[in-house]
C-alpha cells in the first residue's frame, strides 16, 4: 500500500484529521499527539491491510534549543504488506511523555530506553524504563542540544579542550 | 532435568544463584555483561547490561560534517566497516539525490561483499571457538587474512578503511587488484568446503548447536532480528533483493534461509549455515562484479566539493554482515546534521537473548551468543 492509501486508512478508521501531514517538511510523515499515538500504535500492528509487524527504527529528535517540543520519530515496516510508514510524535521539552509501544513491538523495548537514555523522553507503560547505553547515575540527557557537559564524573576531571587541540 | 528424574523426584528445585559473565570475558566477543540467573545450572533469567564501549558517535556525529562522520561508521561495527561506509554513503547520497558513477556502484559491491566474507569468516570461527571448536578458527582466520591484505593494498587499512565516501569511494583499484581479487576468490572457493569438513558436519559442533536456542520467526520480526538471524529462521528477506539499494538488482544470486536440517527451525545451527552458505552467494555476486565493472572512469568525479543537503530527512536501510544497518539522518540545511541515528543490527539481535536463552544452560548461552554474531562496538555506538 502507498502512503496516501495507509493516511485513508488510518482516518477512516479514527475520524478525519487524526493524522496530520506537513506536506513541506515531511511529505510522508503521519504526524500524531503522543495521546493519539497510543491508540494508533495498537490498530497499525493488528489491522489486516496494514499489518506493521517490524519496528525498524525509533528514533528521539531535538530540533534546537530554542525549539518547544522533542520528538520521537517511529520508521514501521510490514513484512506481510511490504510498505513502511514512519510517524512523527512531538512531546513538549518540559515534560516529555510519550506511551510506550514496548508490548506491542518487543523491540521497541530496548530502543525507548535507548531514547529515554539520550533524550529524557518517558515512555508511559514501559515496564524497565531505565538506562541502558550510559551509567545509571549518569546526570542529563546527553543528546538534547542544551545538554551541559560535566566537569567531573565521579571525581574525574573531564578536560573540555585538551592543549594542542584546535 | 531429565523427566525420569523429575518423576522419581518430584520437582527439585535447585540453588537459585546470580551470575556476571563479562564484562571481560573472551566468549561475550567484546565487553557485554550478562547477569545470569540460573536454578542450578538452568538459566532462568538473563539481563544484558551494554554500554562499555559507548563512544558517543551520535553526539559526535551532531559537530562533524557529513564527510566527517565517515570514519566513526567505521568504528561502530569494525569487522563490517566497508559495509557501514556503504550504508551511510547511501542514506547521505538519497539525502543530496546524489548518482555516483557506474564504476563506483561496482567497486562498492566488490568491496562489501569482499567485507561480507571476512565478517562471516570471523563469524564461523569464533562460533566454533565457543563450543569448543578451535582449529577451523585459525582455518577462517587465514583466509580472511588474505582479504585484509587486499583492503590493506587497496586503501592502507586494514580494519578501519574509510574507503566508501559521499559520492564515490576513496581510491581506484590500484594495479594488479583486481587480478589479485579473482586469484583469491579461485583459492576460496574450494575452501568452503574444507569448513563443511571440519566443523558444519561435525558431529560434536551438530550436538551443541542443533536444536539450541531457536527463535521463531514471529519472535524474530517482533524483536526486529534481521540478517542471517532473521533468515536463519526460515523467514526469505534480505535488503539487497527486497528493497535493492546500488546496483544489486543487478546480480544474480540466492538468499539461504535455514531449514532445521540438522534439528529445529531457526536453531544456532541452522544461523551458522546461513552465514557458511553466504560465504558461496558472496563470492557469486564479487566475481560478477569483478566481471561486469567497467575499468575507466574518475572514483572522485561524484563527491560534491560542499555537503550541505537542504533541510529534511532520510530513513535508509542496507544490508550489512549482520542485517538491517539503517541510518536516521536530520538535516536542517546547514553543514552537520542536526540528528544522526544508527539503528545497528546486533543491538536489536542482542535484545532477544533473554527470551531466548531462558531453560538453556549456561554452555549453551555461549552457543547462542556466538551465533547471533553480535558487534559490541555496533551495540554500544
Amino acid at each position: 500500500m502507498d502512503f496516501a492509501g495507509i493516511l485513508t486508512a488510518i482516518n477512516t478508521k479514527f475520524g478525519d484529521g487524526f493524522a496530520t501531514v506537513d506536506e513541506e517538511a515531511a511529505p510522508e510523515t503521519v504526524q500524531v499527539s503522543p495521546s493519539k499515538w497510543g491508540e494508533l500504535a495498537p490498530f497499525l500492528r493488528k489491522d489486516d491491510t496494514l499489518s506493521f509487524d517490524a519496528m525498524m527504527c525509533i528514533t528521539g529528535i531535538d530540533e534546537g534549543a530554542e525549539s518547544e517540543n522533542l520528538a520521537v520519530v517511529y520508521n514501521l515496516h510490514s513484512m506481510k504488506q511490504n510498505h513502511k510508514l514512519e510517524v512523527y510524535v512531538s512531546t513538549p521539552r518540559t515534560a516529555p511523555k510519550v506511551p510506550s509501544v514496548e508490548q506491542i513491538w518487543r523491540i521497541a523495548d530496548w530502543f525507548e530506553r535507548e531514547t529515554y537514555d539520550m533524550f529524557g523522553i518517558e515512555f508511559e507503560g514501559h515496564r524497565d524504563l531505565r538506562r541502558i547505553l550510559l551509567p545509571s547515575d549518569w546526570e542529563g540527557f546527553p543528546l538534547r542540544k542544551d545538554y551541559q557537559f560535566p566537569d567531573t564524573y565521579r571525581g574525574i576531571v573531564v578536560d573540555k579542550m585538551k592543549e594542542g587541540w584546535e | 532435568m531429565g523427566v525420569a528424574l523429575e518423576k522419581e523426584l518430584g520437582t527439585v528445585h535447585g540453588e537459585e544463584m546470580i551470575l556476571n559473565i563479562g564484562p571481560q570475558h573472551p566468549s561475550t566477543h567484546g565487553v557485554l555483561r550478562l547477569r545470569v540467573k540460573t536454578d542450578g545450572e538452568i538459566i532462568t533469567e538473563i539481563i544484558p547490561y551494554i554500554g562499555y564501549l559507548h563512544r558517543c558517535f551520535e553526539k559526535h556525529c551532531e559537530n562533524l560534517t557529513y564527510e566527517q562522520a565517515i570514519p566513526f561508521t567505521d568504528r561502530c561495527d569494525y569487522i563490517g566497516s566497508m559495509n557501514n561506509n556503504f550504508g551511510y554513503a547511501v542514506a547521505v547520497e538519497q539525502l543530496m539525490d546524489i548518482k555516483v558513477s557506474e564504476k563506483v556502484e561496482y567497486m562498492r559491491v566488490i568491496v562489501a561483499e569482499m567485507n561480507r566474507l571476512a565478517s562471516h569468516l570471523l563469524a564461523i570461527g569464533t562460533f566454533g571457538l565457543d563450543v569448543g571448536a578451535f582449529t577451523p578458527f585459525l582455518y577462517c582466520f587465514r583466509d580472511r587474512e588474505r582479504i585484509l591484505d587486499l583492503f590493506e593494498m587497496l586503501c592502507g587499512a586494514r580494519l578501519l578503511y574509510n574507503y566508501i565516501w559521499i559520492g564515490g569511494v576513496s581510491h581506484d583499484f590500484p594495479v594488479g587488484w583486481v587480478e589479485k581479487t579473482y586469484d583469491f576468490l579461485d583459492y576460496f572457493e574450494p575452501k568452503i568446503a574444507e569448513y563443511n569438513e571440519l566443523l558444519t558436519y561435525n558431529k560434536i559442533f551438530i550436538e551443541r548447536s542443533a536444536d539450541v536456542g531457536v527463535i521463531p520467526a514471529e519472535v524474530a520480526i517482533s524483536y526486529g532480528v534481521t540478517g542471517p538471524n532473521l533468515r536463519g529462521s526460515g523467514v526469505r528477506w534480505d535488503i539487497r533483493k527486497e528493497e535493492t539499494y546500488g546496483i544489486y538488482d543487478r546480480f544474480d544470486f540466492d538468499v539461504p534461509i535455514g531449514t532445521g536440517a540438522m534439528g529445529s527451525l531457526g536453531d544456532c545451527w541452522d544461523r551458522y549455515y546461513v552465514r557458511l552458505r553466504e560465504l558461496e552467494e558472496s563470492v557469486k555476486i564479487t566475481r560478477q562484479a569483478l566481471d561486469s565493472m567497467p575499468r575507466d572512469g574518475d572514483v572522485h568525479a561524484a563527491v560534491p566539493k560542499k555537503i550541505r543537503p537542504k533541510a529534511g530527512h532520510v530513513y535508509s536501510r542496507t544490508e550489512s554482515p549482520r542485517g538491517d544497518l539503517g541510518f536516521y539522518i536530520a538535516s536542517d540545511g546547514s553543514d552537520t546534521p542536526i540528528r544522526l541515528k544508527m539503528r545497528s543490527p546486533a543491538f536489536t539481535a542482542l535484545s532477544c537473548l533473554d527470551e531466548i536463552a531462558r531453560g538453556w544452560m549456561i554452555s549453551d548461552v555461549i552457543a547462542i551468543l556466538g551465533s547471533l554474531d553480535i558487534v559490541l562496538g555496533e551495540i554500544d555506538r
